[in-house]
């Protein structure tokens, strides 16, 4: 299903590491593709209203981007068989400069006899994670 | 004596929720999504690309099955009987188990299950588990969603 020989792989290697830029056009972009039109998205003033600190990125667009690096590694999307995340900390999205979100996966466990790789992603903003477990199974 | 009120109904766990309509995969829609979380993948993108790696068409990102949980999600929104303040939601954690990829042409329908409601201090946990079906009612995904309903603090 993808190239990459499990036997070369080993825990905790890197895969790969990708810097996504969030702007508030990328938050009406996600608004508009995935129907979630929760006004926190993309409304200061609403944002405000409910006590947060800014305008947040989606919670599904930080797990959406964040696991592009390890389709970006496998080749392929469909190689992604598990995905899970638990959303820890809220990525507040400038309305000038966006956000920055560094996402770094690593190799965190190996299934030979079933040829699956757990990559681990880490989802960095602002110096804080920002996604909890978020975990990948790719079939390889 | 602090009064207890609960978030959401305890007893809506296990409630099965009836399969969505079905929902047509779009190409165009699955591009558009690809684009929106930053995916480069050709599989998404490119029908040739997807095709000479045995797709009958490009495929949707892994998390693209949340429009279809959605769909079943506000079912269980608008269900009076479950009462879950939308305004009070957060979303807490969410994985998509897939048996295939989802592919442009597919038609899917979603079964919604409130898998389980536990309290957390003033909070409510609910998780739900949507399964998603193509038109063969081959499953293709399943998606496990947990919302934080906040309580009064």
């Amino acid at each position: 299903m993808t190239h990459i020989n499990i036997a070369s792989l080993e825990i905790g290697q890197e895969i790969g590491s990708t810097e996504f830029l969030l702007t508030r056009d990328s938050l009406v972009r996600y608004a508009g593709a995935s129907g979630d039109f929760n006004q926190i998205h993309y409304r200061d003033d609403v944002a405000a209203a409910v006590g947060l600190p800014g305008v947040l990125a989606h919670g599904m667009l930080t797990m959406g981007a964040a696991v592009q690096v390890a389709v970006d590694w496998a080749g392929n999307a469909g190689a992604v068989i598990d995905y899970q995340v638990r959303f820890t900390k809220p990525v507040v999205v400038d309305p000038i400069d966006g956000a920055v979100l560094v996402v770094t996966g690593k190799i965190g466990e190996i299934d030979d006899e079933n040829k699956v790789v757990r990559v681990d992603l880490e989802a960095v903003f602002n110096e804080t994670k920002v996604l909890g477990k978020a975990q990948a199974r790719v079939q390889l | 004596m602090r009064e207890t009120i609960e978030v959401v109904n305890p007893n809506v766990q296990g409630k099965k929720y009836p399969a969505t309509d079905p929902y047509l995969v779009g190409r165009e829609k699955i591009r558009e999504f690809a684009h929106a979380v930053k995916s480069t993948n050709p599989m998404n993108l490119d029908v040739f690309a997807a095709q000479a790696a045995g797709y009958t068409d490009v495929i949707a990102p892994p998390t693209f099955a949340v429009v279809i949980q959605e769909r079943s999600l506000a079912t269980v929104l608008g269900d009076p009987e479950a009462d879950i303040d939308f305004s009070r939601v957060v979303h807490g954690d969410q994985r998509f188990i897939h048996a295939r990829p989802i592919v442009a042409g597919d038609e899917l329908v979603s079964q919604l299950e409130v898998a389980s409601v536990k309290s957390l201090g003033a909070h409510s946990m609910v998780t739900f588990e949507t399964k998603i079906y193509d038109i063969a009612k081959e499953l293709v995904c399943t998606a496990i969603s947990t919302l934080v309903v906040r309580g009064d603090e």
